[in-house]
């Protein structure tokens, strides 16, 4: 059966080492903070100020100081820290942040992505993608394999790029894929998919070395 | 020395139609609510500027747009904005987008009197179309610009009559990098106390950044999207 977001996340969320500095984007990464396996201890970047970000508030502790990067109201934890967006940045571009995981409407075989645009649609602006992308030193997308039927996972991006070869690892509702340089590399599948279904979902070409394991979540 | 002024009326003498501005804030968090309302009344128009983001429809810089006094837009994110959409779309409003980092170094670039910079954020996509490119240590940068403004309009929580100001929370955002980055930089802020008062050691914004301070009056802080804890 393909995963439902909360499994993509839960997925996602085994790749966080114990002391990791994450940015999680909107959408399905912001549920990876849902599944932090235990023992594992990570601190949450938000691109708006702030190393540490917590909980949603309960309605007694709304502090409309106190948001992230996606406007939501939020919580600090004990150990956070609050900065200027040019130092929040800088923990961006400096390569300071350890995995960065967000959504895209498109990835190529050679890393490429498209997250910020679609022409003729309304442009709503790229936020901190791009800086992102550029720089951070591993990049994680969570999306689903397919839109409409249509494969996300392609050889070139058909969308405006939000940055090029910058993609590690892609977690769908279908399979765990590497990017290598050789092109998307099958890791592991969701349970019950088999390898033919996901060759079958995919646009660009999909290497295959031995077993490919069910994803274990 | 007198930075102290009255009210936003008061602070905003000498600013006139076509303009270029910044304005501190991320989405509706640390925005300089006070002088955006005065600038409403003012009705001076034309204006550039430059913000992360461009409010809501009916509060914030959404104000300003809902007047016609804003021409072009220096923003990385837009959305949640029907009427800005809709003079966007009619041609309107002019927008530049950029994205949020270097946004924030373009400003304090422009405060820290470095003219350009590179950065490796959109290279090989369209925010690169024109800009002069290069390798640095095998990874492709674009040349970016500093940003700077006539007249930067900021919101801190505490300030003192030198200007030397706090921020709260994530309401620091862009607020400290634009004070750098005006030529004169207006500040209000939720109390002023007298020069000494505030702890140096805890200092965001050094005075020297400052031009003019009021203590702004009836903040709404109005929250753009309230989300609580589900227990």
């Amino acid at each position: 059966m393909a995963l439902d977001k909360n499994q993509i996340a839960k997925r996602i969320a085994l790749e966080l080492k114990d002391g990791d500095y994450v940015n999680l984007g909107i959408g399905i990464p912001t549920l990876v903070a849902n599944y932090i396996p235990q023992g594992i201890h990570v601190i949450l970047h938000s691109e708006n100020g702030m190393l540490g970000m917590g909980p949603f508030p309960t309605k007694e502790n709304v502090d409309p100081d106190l948001i992230n990067a996606g406007k939501q109201t939020i919580t600090s934890l004990p150990g956070s820290s609050f900065f200027d967006s040019a130092t929040s940045f800088a923990m961006i571009r400096g390569g300071h942040i350890d995995i960065t995981v967000l959504g895209a409407f498109e990835v190529s075989e050679k890393g490429d992505m498209a997250s910020w645009k679609v022409p003729g649609k309304i442009v709503k602006g790229m936020g901190g993608a791009m800086d992102l992308v550029a720089s951070a030193k591993n990049i994680i997308v969570a999306m689903q394999h397919a839109n409409k039927g249509q494969s996300k996972l392609l050889k070139k991006c058909s969308l405006p790029l939000t940055g090029i070869n910058c993609v590690k690892r892609i977690v769908t509702d279908l399979a765990v894929i590497d990017i290598t340089e050789h092109g998307f590399k099958l890791m592991e599948r969701a349970p019950g998919i088999t390898v033919d279904q996901i060759v079958a979902a995919t646009e660009a070409n999909l290497i295959i070395e031995g077993d490919i394991p069910e994803i274990n979540i | 020395m007198n930075k102290v002024y009255k009210n936003a009326l008061e602070a905003i003498e000498g600013i006139t139609d076509n303009q270029t501005i910044m304005f501190g804030g991320f989405g509706l968090c640390g925005i300089p609510e006070n002088t955006i309302s005065e600038l409403v009344k003012s009705k001076i128009k034309g204006l550039v500027c430059i913000s992360n983001n461009c409010g809501v429809d009916d509060f914030g810089l959404g104000l300003l747009l809902k007047t016609k006094q804003i021409r072009k837009m220096i923003a990385s994110y837009v959305g949640e904005n029907g009427e800005f959409e809709r003079q966007f779309l009619s041609g309107e409003l002019e927008v530049e987008l950029v994205p949020q980092g270097t946004l924030a170094e373009r400003i304090r670039a422009a405060g820290a009197g470095i003219p350009a910079f590179y950065v490796p954020a959109g290279y090989g996509t369209e925010i690169g179309i024109g800009k002069e490119s290069r390798n640095f240590n095998g990874k492709m940068h674009l040349m970016e610009n500093a940003l700077e403004a006539d007249f930067a309009i900021i919101k801190a929580w505490k300030g003192d009559t030198h200007g030397n100001l706090i921020y709260k929370n994530t309401a620091l955002n862009f607020n400290s990098l634009m004070a750098m980055a005006g030529k004169i930089t207006i500040a209000e802020v939720e109390e002023i106390v007298p020069a000494g008062e505030l702890d140096p050691n805890y200092i965001h914004t050094p005075g020297i950044f400052v031009q003019r301070i009021f203590q702004g009056v009836n903040y709404e802080k109005r929250i753009e999207k309230l989300t609580l804890s589900a227990s």
